[in-house]
């Protein structure tokens, strides 16, 4: 109250025109707290996904304490409502610096959410983790974003390369008809024209259908090897998915082919039968066998139930935080910006889904994405890995 | 405040001034709202587009008694026209402004003979309706509108070549809060005039205005063109201050939260809807930075109660108590 | 050209369900002069009963009459507490109130259920597909359609050819003349109210294995519901009927011939219909 009574008085001796020439600055405070500014989207249509990276980071905090470096974490969390609010997002990122003081932002799950902020960040020199949002230009747009999640080319165009090497001669793609569907058509594409397949056609969906009935018969009519698919996951992509079962695309000999957010392992007890023999290409699933994936799954159950499921938000979530709390480990507990981005570029993390590592120029990240087939193990439906592309960067990096 | 109440006097004679107690306590918690706040400037910038956006609406609602869902598409429009200029390198902020008022109120104008038609539910579908084909042309013209991604990739000059739009937001808030002021001095005098009589005219009977000689197309078809420059304005600013520009500034969420707002502040009360706009945005942001997950609980039973408690919004509340001052 | 009668079939299934889902709307909206903005929300909630109840060992079909008769009490009570208070007060007060309502029932779910899709056992006679007339289609979409069609011959015989039906009819035309002739206007009115919330709880139950379910449920679906109320014109039980069944076939269609079309066929059939018909297909005139 104090503060803010001196500036008061401040503002009006110096009259309007004048306060806008004096700026208080937006150092972090400089004492033994880590504090972690954490957007996600918690209420509303995707409030599934943020709860998945609040348990993600919970169950970090589990295995790894509240102390890093001597400093104690604290962790501030709002909510950016979803996909549709780029302004709130900007918004609540800057009062987190300015108000509560963060050394970093850990978040964004959608695209234009990360993409409103970049110039704030720039301006205001914090680092933000990128927890999910996958359009490949984001990290270019500031150098203080690091993506820890993944990028669509990323999966899109590994499964066509995956998919022209494997005996498909022809695909037909279906993708949501907005950017990120865009990428995904466009990058598949790409790769597999390049493995010399043929696209036999292409159909874009409303970004909300829950009716696909229509668009498979086209699909079946056009009788290609296999069908691409991308749609922006929840709800819609289970109706995708039940959808081509009722349609029985496998039983008109087409495979189907999608990035591996669509058939997420949280959804599939609702997809069913749906995953049965269908190909995806992801960097996370639940039968990864490693010992940091079976400490992350068994921390995660402890936080969110036994029955419940982590997906690979919540892995994304669990590694931004290894990120930065490594990164705060080899600056021996500074908290500076230039500083905790130095120590994060190039870092090898060994994340649940395998070693990963951040591109030092890119600041994006580099992992082994899996090509799984939809199989049925132990009664229940999972996606198991029988291949896998190592240590993939992000394939829509303009080259420097 | 002496300010103030002179450019209410020029309006003239035989005009009531816009200086009520609820209109001069409004401008001077806003103004006041800057210096007791300083770091909050992001959040006030926000909620005084809120309010113009809302006063934009209430001159179609509140005045003319014409509802709509889809009145958002004035202000992405106007969202988008200032960012799609200052991508081309025309960066001014009141270029801007100026570009962004224009074009919402031109297509507000083209639209405006096929949405006045039918009663209040054929009216909110019918706007619905054409606010979802805007959104989706917008969805469509990827080039143009940076489609799901929205338009960040563009600067802001310093407001009249010497404010720079700081991080802190201090010119923004400024900026707003001048944009506001002269918007609801406008607004005010368009209200009281014939012309807003007239409005008031077709909202009490529609039927009857005709007979006495008042152009009702025309005159509503005005009230559109000058609804939509100010929601025009406010999503100007929005684009410029937030540096961002995307579809869902055009959404139907907006769409419906300003014909929430706008009841909760009272129809046609030009006070009341600006301090219900910034009630709206205050009780939403501290009702979501104190439970992230559940706000909407809050916000709904405050909704619900405010139907009881608030008759007539809180521009009822002000008549009320306006009466019971001076009887 | 059977593929094209196949397409139609789905689309006249998703019909039926948005029917299912908006009738009760209508009915509110139409004759009670109600804007329920909450229907979406009653809908959300017959969706959760019909999973919990499916899940505590009863059969799919066997949910659905409970889910409709305890939605309706539901609706009853709400009536009772507060909605019947504000049947005189202007559309847009209503519009906050029952917006507000939704808002805070979908809080509400978030808090009891979680935030994530729930699933819900369907028997195996409804899954798989059938052959009928040498037409495959699935068999929970011609379920669909039989619980559509069967719901709507059972509400216009119920408002067209009952005592129930004449006295409602009676009170929406003139309130105080009906409570002259006795007839009790309140009771009435709630049990209508009811019968709205009661027939989105059924259209939420059957929802879930097509749409999913979640806390967001309540207001997603609501401007679809709105459409078909407008485009049927609102309280015409056969209005809602042909709008739904429009809408599907209609969305079918251009999904099949013409998919580049996407999001602008329904929003363009919407404004064509009110700008030619401002009252809807059936609706009174204005």
């Amino acid at each position: 109250m104090n503060s803010s009574l001196r500036s008061a008085l401040r503002a009006a001796i110096c009259g309007l025109a004048l306060a806008v020439g004096l700026s208080p600055g937006a150092a972090p405070a400089a004492d033994d707290k880590l504090r972690i500014g954490v957007i996600l989207p918690l209420s509303g249509v995707f409030s599934n996904e943020g709860r998945q990276y609040e348990q993600g980071i919970a169950a970090y905090q589990k295995l790894h304490g509240k102390t890093v470096a001597g400093l104690s974490v604290e962790i501030i969390t709002r909510d950016d409502q979803g996909p549709g609010s780029g302004d709130l997002a900007r918004r609540l990122t800057q009062e987190l610096i300015l108000r509560e003081k963060v050394d970093a932002i850990i978040g964004y799950s959608f695209t234009p959410n990360a993409m409103s902020t970049a110039s704030l960040l720039s301006e205001a020199k914090r680092p933000a983790i990128i927890v999910n949002a996958a359009t490949s230009i984001i990290t270019e747009r500031s150098p203080y974003f690091v993506r820890v999640s993944w990028t669509l080319p990323q999966s899109a165009a590994t499964l066509g390369d995956w998919a022209a090497k494997n005996g498909i001669k022809t695909v037909y793609t279906m993708v949501s008809d907005y950017a990120p569907g865009i990428d995904a058509e466009t990058w598949f594409t790409k790769a597999f024209v390049a493995g010399g397949g043929k696209v036999a056609g292409s159909v874009r969906t409303p970004i909300t259908s829950m009716e696909y009935a229509p668009y498979l018969q086209r699909v079946i009519e056009a009788k290609p090897d296999a069908l691409f698919a991308f749609n922006p996951g929840g709800d819609v992509s289970v109706a995708f998915m039940k959808a081509t079962r009722e349609r029985n695309l496998a039983g008109a000999g087409i495979k189907l082919l999608v990035t591996g957010d669509v058939v997420e392992d949280n959804s599939l007890p609702l997809i069913g039968d749906g995953l049965d023999g269908v190909i995806s290409a992801h960097h996370y699933q639940l039968g990864i066998a490693t010992a940091e994936n079976e400490r992350f799954i068994k921390a995660y159950k402890d936080i969110a139930g036994a029955d419940a499921t982590p997906n690979f938000r919540a892995v994304q979530a669990y590694d931004a935080m290894d990120l930065l709390y490594k990164a705060v480990v080899k600056t021996g507990g500074k908290t500076d910006a230039e500083g905790l981005l130095a120590a994060m570029k190039g870092m090898t993390l060994a994340s649940p889904r395998g070693a990963i590592t951040i591109d030092a120029q890119t600041r994006d990240i580099v992992q082994d994405v899996y090509i799984r087939r939809g199989e049925k193990i132990d009664g229940r439906w999972q996606n198991r890995s029988f291949d896998t592309y190592k240590a993939v960067a992000d394939p829509g990096k303009t080259p420097r | 405040m002496t300010l103030l109440k002179d450019s209410g006097l020029a309006v003239g004679p035989g005009m009531r001034l816009p200086i009520s107690g609820a209109t001069t306590l409004l401008f001077a918690a806003l103004i006041a709202s800057g210096f007791l706040f300083p770091n909050h400037f992001a959040l006030a910038t926000q909620i005084l587009v809120l309010m113009i956006f809302a006063l934009s609406y209430d001159l179609l609602q509140g005045h003319a008694g014409i509802v709509s869902l889809g009145h958002a598409v004035f202000l992405g429009l106007g969202a988008y026209s200032s960012a799609i200029l200052a991508r081309a390198g025309l960066t001014d902020p009141l270029l801007g402004l100026a570009v962004g008022a224009a074009v919402p109120a031109l297509i507000a104008l083209v639209l405006s003979p096929i949405v006045v038609r039918g009663n209040d539910f054929t009216r909110l579908l019918v706007t619905l309706g054409v606010a979802s084909l805007v959104y989706e042309a917008a969805n469509r013209l990827r080039d143009l509108t940076g489609g799901a991604d929205g338009l960040s990739d563009f600067e802001v000059a310093p407001l009249l070549g010497l404010f720079a739009f700081d991080f802190e937001g201090r010119t923004g808030f400024i900026y707003a809060l001048a944009t506001f002021f002269l918007v609801y001095l406008a607004l005010w005098r368009v209200t009281n005039s014939p012309f807003g009589m007239a409005l008031r005219g077709i909202r009490e009977n529609a039927r009857r205005m005709p007979a006495i000689g008042s152009p009702v197309a025309r005159h509503l078809a005005v009230a559109y063109l000058l609804s939509g420059a100010v929601a025009g304005i406010a999503g100007a600013l929005l684009a410029q201050t937030s540096r961002f520009a995307s579809l869902d500034m055009l959404g139907f969420e907006r769409s419906a939260e300003i014909v929430m707002v706008v009841t909760l502040g009272g129809n046609g009360h030009l006070a009341g809807v600006g301090i219900g706009a910034a009630a709206f945005g205050v009780v939403k942001d501290a009702l979501s930075t104190v439970s992230p997950r559940y706000w909407q609980l809050g916000l709904g039973i405050v909704l619900m109660a405010s139907v009881f408690l608030a008759r007539g919004g809180i521009g009822g509340i002000i008549e009320r108590l306006s009466r019971r001052r001076q009887p | 050209m059977s593929n094209v009668i196949a397409i139609i079939m789905d689309g006249v299934a998703y019909g039926m369900l948005l029917f299912l889902s908006a009738v009760g709307l209508s009915v509110t909206l139409g004759l009670m002069r109600f804007i329920n903005l909450a229907h979406g929300a009653f809908a959300m909630g017959g969706g959760y009963l019909a999973v919990v109840l499916v899940d505590a060992g009863l059969p799919f079909l066997l949910s659905l009459p409970i889910v409709f008769l305890a939605i309706g009490a539901a609706g009853i009570a709400i009536e009772r507490a507060g909605i019947r208070h504000l049947y005189r007060r202007t559309a847009l007060e209503q519009v906050l109130f029952s917006i507000g309502l939704a808002l805070a029932l979908g809080a509400l779910a978030n808090l009891v259920f979680g935030p994530q899709q729930q699933a819900i056992q369907i028997p195996s006679l409804l899954s798989g597909r059938v052959t009928v007339l040498g037409l495959e289609i699935a068999r929970y979409r011609l379920f669909l359609i039989g619980m559509g069609a069967a719901t709507a011959i059972t509400l216009v015989c119920l408002f067209e050819y009952t005592l129930f039906g004449a006295r409602i009819r009676a009170a929406v035309d003139n309130r105080r003349a009906a409570e002259g002739i006795g007839i009790q206007v309140e009771r009435l009115f709630a049990v209508t109210f009811g019968l709205g919330a009661g027939l989105a709880g059924l259209g939420g139950a059957l929802s879930v294995e097509m749409l999913g379910l979640d806390p967001a449920f309540a207001l997603k679906y609501l401007t679809i519901l709105l459409m078909v109320v407008a485009i049927g014109g609102a309280g015409s039980i056969a209005g809602s009927l042909q709008a739904a069944l429009v809408l599907g076939t209609v969305d079918a269609l251009f999904k099949y011939f013409l998919p580049e079309a996407g999001g602008f066929v329904i929003f363009g059939l919407l404004v064509a219909v009110l700008l030619v018909r401002p009252s809807g297909l059936r609706g009174r005139a204005a």
